[in-house]
């Protein structure tokens, strides 16, 4: 029953208050106060869970419950360049999946997981509203539509010196 | 509002609006199946998520199944608890959840006493059609809870108890669909979780997932070991229920069969943990007279409530929860450790023995006990001051172990010296108890007088938050009580604002105090076991011949011949403790930007 200590910088900590405080500390804003501080950190560490709880005054468990229940949130920091496979229907039934595969096999790592050099992340998505070009891939901000597994090489490079 | 008329089985009831339909048909002797459905209605308990689906019923003009647990009646409805879709629809959930769940009932710790295997068999389950992928997870043992997630059914019962009632907030259901699971935080043992231990979340349950650390080995060991003088206390809350495991009435006091039954697992001494509850009202009793006062003489730096620290759940509650308030409670260790340092210093001298051959056992209604004894601060150069814990329930296991008949065993008393009690350490094992017992001294120690009636009614009862004021001569005592963690934290909550006006607080982690603890015989979710319990413990104490702590002769002459006086100095080292602070703590790093900039 040791307890543990939760290390974060005093900037970080300052920001996650006013997000906190933003939304009147409410335990019912669980679920925005998360979507701000991961578009802050990109991620959602335990030390940011920690922090939040404390400051809505809920457990850290159900934060940790909220978090691990909606895909969106992460606690596997993004990359620079997070990629997006839309494998929602039209862009399934489109070859979506094979896209995905390729992205995989070339950054090598799977699924809600980020390259060693923090450059790539890689996750799946449900619809960005865009069937007319499914199969549709997102890199960052950038769309990029009726994606071919073997245009999957050429959008990489695009990133080679960045 | 009217009553409504509704037809279950084609058998006509009036109920009040607002009346589900598993209620209606438990009135009409119905017993509709369920599995995470809890009510422990004296203690406005309730959990009926409408999760598991087994209580479904067929509700005329209704498209879907409803489930009953949590469906209200309306007038005019007609029900069906066992038309041919409900009890396909029912065998169907059943099977779904049993494809998930480990067949090793034969050598599970819940057999016999589980509720999804007792709806199998009421279910008549006899194959199971589907076959899948199994959830397996690392079993997490702690030193007092054992977790097995590959038996959760997901009824979320502990989710209720961690975090409603008990308000310690380590447990969640976490991620979704199949890979859903009750977890601490970020999947961290529960060692490393603010866990107190109470053991709420075992007592309620339904199968093996959660369970107690079996320590009933390590005690067979211990007495089949010849070198080693075993000796054994029973605290107050086991002779009210143990009778149960055995088929007893609820409320049945046992304790001179449990005396017998212990002898007969050659426990070398069989002593009572009521003995050391006497001794702790006497550290406890002056310790709240002392600063009441000097707080009453004006000394500003004596910090009223005082607040009471039998309970190890309760303890590590505070030492998590509230940690700015550690000064607050009495310092005085729980009768389980006093017993411990005792029966190896005092009691080890008057039978010529060294404290490392001498094992304490405790039986005690509570999983956090186990915890407890584990705390390094309990032991002496690594040898603890109580060596094992274990709860009523394994007590039970021991004894029909040994092929004790325990209903025909003939009564037998303690032994002497650790063994003499008076009510007042009996009432430990209940909410209102501790205060009483405390209260009966202190006021004689007070006052000079002597108490006529050593009843304190105003004590007694099952609000979750009770408060009462005692004359004292003159002086008004105030005093507060709280069961269930959750009350506890809300007068707690006032302390720490200065708006609390007790002198004094008596504070029990479990619902209903030791009865209801987590250790205790499972009452599946009946609170009228508990309330049978409680008044066992009342009837003890009542025909007991002594019923004051301080007249308790064994505990007398302990002070003459070994600790001088209550908070003297043998007494402070042995019987009194201190508390640690225990949250998860904030480190705060500057910036490494800023810092590079100065």
């Amino acid at each position: 029953m040791s307890a543990i200590k939760i290390r974060l910088k005093e900037n970080d900590l300052q920001q996650l208050k006013d997000v906190c405080r933003s939304f009147n500390n409410q335990e019912g804003e669980l679920i925005n106060v998360l979507h701000k501080a991961q578009g802050i950190f990109g991620y959602l560490p335990a030390e940011v869970q920690e922090v939040i709880a404390r400051e809505l005054e809920v457990s850290v468990a159900r934060v940790y419950g909220v978090v691990t229940f909606y895909s969106f949130f992460t606690m596997v920091p993004r990359g620079r360049f997070p990629i997006s496979v839309c494998t929602g229907t039209a862009c399934y039934v489109r070859g979506a999946e094979k896209v995905l595969d390729e992205f995989k096999r070339l950054i090598k790592v799977p699924v809600g997981e980020t390259t060693p050099d923090g450059k790539f992340s890689i996750a799946g998505l449900r619809c960005v509203g865009a069937c007319g070009l499914a199969p549709v891939v997102l890199v960052g901000d950038k769309t990029y539509g009726r994606v071919a597994p073997d245009g999957v090489k050429k959008i990489l490079k695009e990133y080679d010196d960045k | 509002m009217g009553k409504l008329k509704v037809k279950i089985d084609n058998k006509l009831i009036e109920v009040e609006q607002g009346t589900t339909i598993l209620e209606a048909a438990k009135k009409l002797s119905v017993e509709i199946p369920t599995l995470c459905y809890m009510n422990l209605g004296d203690m406005n308990i309730e959990h009926k998520p409408g999760g598991c689906r087994i209580c479904v019923v067929e509700v005329e003009g209704r498209r879907n199944l409803a489930p009953s647990c949590a469906t209200d009646c309306h007038d005019g409805m007609e029900v069906k608890t066992h038309s041919i879709r409900v009890l396909n629809a029912r065998r169907t959930v059943l099977e779904l959840m049993l494809s998930d769940h480990p067949f090793d009932c034969l050598i599970c710790a819940k057999s016999g006493n589980c509720d999804l295997q007792s709806t199998a068999i009421k279910l008549g389950i006899r194959e199971i059609q589907y076959q899948g992928e199994k959830s397996t997870y690392k079993p997490d043992l702690s030193p007092a809870i054992l977790r097995d997630m590959d038996k959760c059914i997901m009824c979320r019962r502990c989710e209720k108890m961690c975090n409603e009632v008990q308000t310690v907030g380590v447990l969640s259901g976490i991620y979704r669909g199949f890979e859903a699971v009750v977890a601490p935080a970020f999947e961290r043992d529960l060692d490393h979780s603010e866990c107190t231990y109470c053991g709420q979340c075992v007592a309620v349950c339904p199968t093996a997932a959660l369970t107690e650390v079996d320590h009933t080995n390590q005690v067979l060991r211990a007495l089949a070991d010849p070198s080693k003088t075993v000796v054994v206390q029973t605290a107050p809350a086991v002779r009210a229920a143990l009778g149960e495991e055995f088929g007893m009435e609820p409320g049945t006091l046992v304790t001179g069969k449990m005396v017998a039954a212990l002898r007969q697992l050659e426990f070398d001494y069989v002593f009572d943990t009521d003995f050391a509850a006497d001794l702790t009202i006497m550290e406890e009793g002056a310790e709240i007279l002392g600063r009441l006062n000097r707080h009453l003489s004006g000394d500003k730096s004596v910090k009223l409530p005082i607040l009471t620290s039998c309970c190890p759940g309760w303890v590590s509650f505070f030492e998590h929860h509230f940690t700015d308030l550690l000064d607050v409670p009495s310092t005085a260790r729980s009768p389980q450790q006093m017993f411990g340092a005792i029966a190896k210093t005092y009691f080890a001298d008057k039978i010529q023995k060294n404290r490392k051959d001498i094992v304490v056992v405790s039986i005690m209604p509570c999983v956090a006990k186990k915890y407890e004894c584990t705390r390094e601060e309990f032991s002496v150069d690594g040898n603890p001051d109580v060596d094992f814990s274990i709860s009523t329930r394994e007590l039970a296991n021991l004894i029909k172990r040994a092929n004790i008949d325990f209903n025909k065993l003939p009564d037998e008393e303690f032994d002497a010296p650790m063994g003499e009690s008076t009510g007042a350490g009996v009432i430990f094992g209940t909410t209102g108890g501790v205060i009483e017992a405390a209260t009966r001294s202190a006021y004689e120690m007070h006052t000079g007088k002597t108490l006529e009636k050593v009843d304190f009614d105003q004590l007694r009862g099952w609000e979750g938050i009770r408060q009462a004021t005692v004359d004292f001569d003159g002086f008004q005592l105030k005093i507060g009580i709280a069961h269930g963690l959750g009350n506890a934290r809300k007068l707690l909550d006032d302390v720490r604002s200065g708006k609390s006006e007790f002198h004094a607080i008596e504070i029990m982690a479990c619902p209903g105090g030791c009865i209801g603890g987590g250790g205790q015989p499972l009452h599946h979710g009946n609170s009228a076991i508990l309330k049978a319990r409680q008044k066992a413990i009342y009837r003890e104490d009542a025909n007991k011949p002594l019923r004051k702590s301080h007249e308790n002769p064994s505990i007398i002459k302990l002070y003459e011949e070994f600790l001088g006086k209550p908070l003297g100095e043998k007494a402070h080292k042995l019987l009194h403790t201190k508390y640690f602070r225990r949250g998860n703590i904030i480190c705060i790093e500057p910036d490494v930007r800023e810092a590079e900039s100065i």
